[in-house]
């Protein structure tokens, strides 16, 4: 896959496009400047970074996207020196924004772990990259040994590998990882307790929104907020597939409509374009000229989610794609709970039926009201985001879905997937443990 | 606490406060003894795991739900003390 940008809004993918490795230290200065860190406890530089934060309204890129700064506070409050977890997971098949990002500018991530790190006392960072991302791994690992040759080893800085699953790159998870080995989610009543490895509090950040904080820290709030939205400022970075010529990862400008950045990456004739990842929504033909934004894509029913666009091209059938996916998606449960390890596969088998055109007339009715059985019943919020694909798929290919509920499944039911899934899952989220509930008492 | 510090302020009467129940995703594994002590608040979904809406539990079922969180064998029904408004 490759790196795209568009003009006047690289900023994270400004700079020479690596030709083989990514570009050392000196290029990466030569690039984006240098920067200058405080002494480690100078509160005040830490206020102020806390502040230019805050003013320009950085919402977080690993797909919630709240308010970056916002998890700094109760992180800063707490006594034990918290450590810094850098989210380079990508557990999202349809998104290849955050190895792009490391390989075209590591040490722009690496400079924000440096100044998150700094304003919350954190004397260590682990970077998380999924088990099977080598080249990933060893974009980080070089560019932390380059950073050691200099002399600059303010941090501990560590590469960690949790085991590729969709659910591993959710930050409970990821702290699960590192405390006990087991990437597994864990159930938050209360979202502003912090997350804890072993007595340490730990904060969560993606790395393209540690990119972010980088370039915030060199050029100020209202640098930031010349590109984007008043409500979702910045530019970011877009994976676009699907039925489209440039397939690839683009830097764009928050807000800017949907159908410029698919025709930008030369998009066909559409049917519908899934937003947001596996876990986000479908986005139909009448709403493409929708700014891609969290307010805007909230409005049409859709959803933000991790920068993805997935063009699905006009003949194929949304079912079908919606159908994969559910599966896809059932097998990556981490097998915690019942309505998740239960209510998935039930969901992607009621989809299958729609698909083929053999199901029972009420079988629209049993997606809708298994979906509700479904939804927000998870420690996680990994059976909400299929919910939330499939009932967009039920809206957006209403008419589709009817036909085929009728026995009359549409021409494009038997083409070839648009979207891509990886490889059967081999083993549970875990290897310590298997997914209990799946051969619990239930399952008979 | 409030200013009038007493009795009355530290040991709210019963009809003031209630529980609402949640489920521990994690924990529960269907057992489903909870909805039979309190079918007015639990029901099961169709693979027999628990459904609570998260309201505050009328003050005349507290009892009863304080016995169906102790009776889960997997401890998976947590009550959370709410207090009402009035």
């Amino acid at each position: 896959m490759t790196a795209m940008t568009l003009d006047a809004t690289a900023r994270l993918l400004a700079g020479p496009a690596g030709s083989g490795g990514s570009p050392d230290l000196a290029t990466h200065m030569a690039t984006h400047g240098p920067l200058t860190l405080p002494g480690l406890d100078d509160e005040r530089w830490r206020a102020g970074m806390v502040r230019a934060v805050t003013e320009s309204g950085l919402l977080g890129r690993g797909g919630g996207g709240f308010p970056a700064g916002a998890k700094w506070d109760a992180v800063r409050r707490t006594a034990r020196r918290p450590i810094l977890v850098v989210n380079a997971m990508e557990s999202e098949p349809a998104s290849a924004k955050d190895r792009v990002l490391l390989a075209h500018a590591p040490h722009l991530v690496l400079d924000g772990a440096e100044v998150v790190a700094t304003v919350v006392g954190a004397n260590d960072i682990a970077f998380c990259v999924a088990v099977d991302n080598d080249v990933t791994a060893t974009a980080i690992e070089s560019a932390i040994a380059e950073r050691a040759g200099h002399g600059l080893t303010r941090f501990a800085m560590t590469v960690h590998r949790p085991p590729h699953r969709y659910v591993s790159g959710e930050e409970s998870a990821l702290v699960s990882w590192l405390t006990r080995g087991m990437a597994l989610p864990a159930l938050r009543v209360d979202k502003s307790v912090p997350l804890q490895v072993g007595r340490r509090s730990a904060m969560v950040h993606n790395a393209e929104t540690l990119a972010q904080v980088a370039l915030i820290a060199r050029h100020g709030p209202a640098w930031f907020r010349r590109l984007g939205t008043p409500d979702a400022p910045g530019s970011t970075l877009v994976t676009v597939t699907g039925a489209v010529r440039h397939p690839g990862v683009l830097e764009v400008e928050l807000g800017t409509p949907v159908i410029d950045i698919l025709e930008r990456a030369g998009a066909t004739a559409l049917s519908g374009v899934l937003v947001g990842g596996y876990g986000g929504s479908w986005l139909g033909s009448s709403h493409l000229a929708t700014p891609f934004a969290p307010g805007a894509l909230a409005a049409v029913g859709s959803t933000h989610g991790v920068g993805i666009l997935v063009a699905l091209p006009v003949g194929s059938c949304g079912i079908a794609e919606t159908a994969r996916i559910a599966r896809y998606m059932a097998g990556e449960s981490a097998g915690q709970c019942g309505p998740c390890v239960f209510g998935l596969p039930a969901i992607a088998g009621d989809l299958e039926q729609l698909w083929s055109g053999r199901a029972d007339a009420s079988v629209i009715d049993r997606i809708e009201s298994r979906s509700a059985m479904v939804d927000g019943r998870g420690a996680c919020r990994h059976p909400d985001g299929v919910v939330r694909l499939v009932r967009s798929a039920l809206s957006v290919f209403g008419d589709d879905a009817r036909a085929h509920a009728a026995g009359r499944p549409c021409a494009g039911h038997s083409a070839p997937s648009v979207l891509t899934l990886p490889t059967a899952p081999t083993g549970p989220a875990s290897a310590r443990r298997g997914t209990a509930k799946a051969t619990s008492r239930r399952a008979s | 606490m409030n200013a009038q510090s007493g009795l009355a302020a530290r040991r709210p009467t019963p009809q003031r406060v209630s529980v609402r129940l949640r489920v521990d995703p994690v924990a529960c594994d269907a057992y489903g003894f909870c909805a039979e002590l309190l079918p007015e608040r639990i029901t099961l979904d169709e693979w027999g795991y628990p459904m609570v809406d998260g309201t505050p539990v009328e003050p005349s079922l507290v009892a009863v739900a304080t016995r169906a969180a102790a009776e889960c064998p997997r401890r998976a029904i947590v009550l959370e003390q709410v207090r009402l408004a009035g």
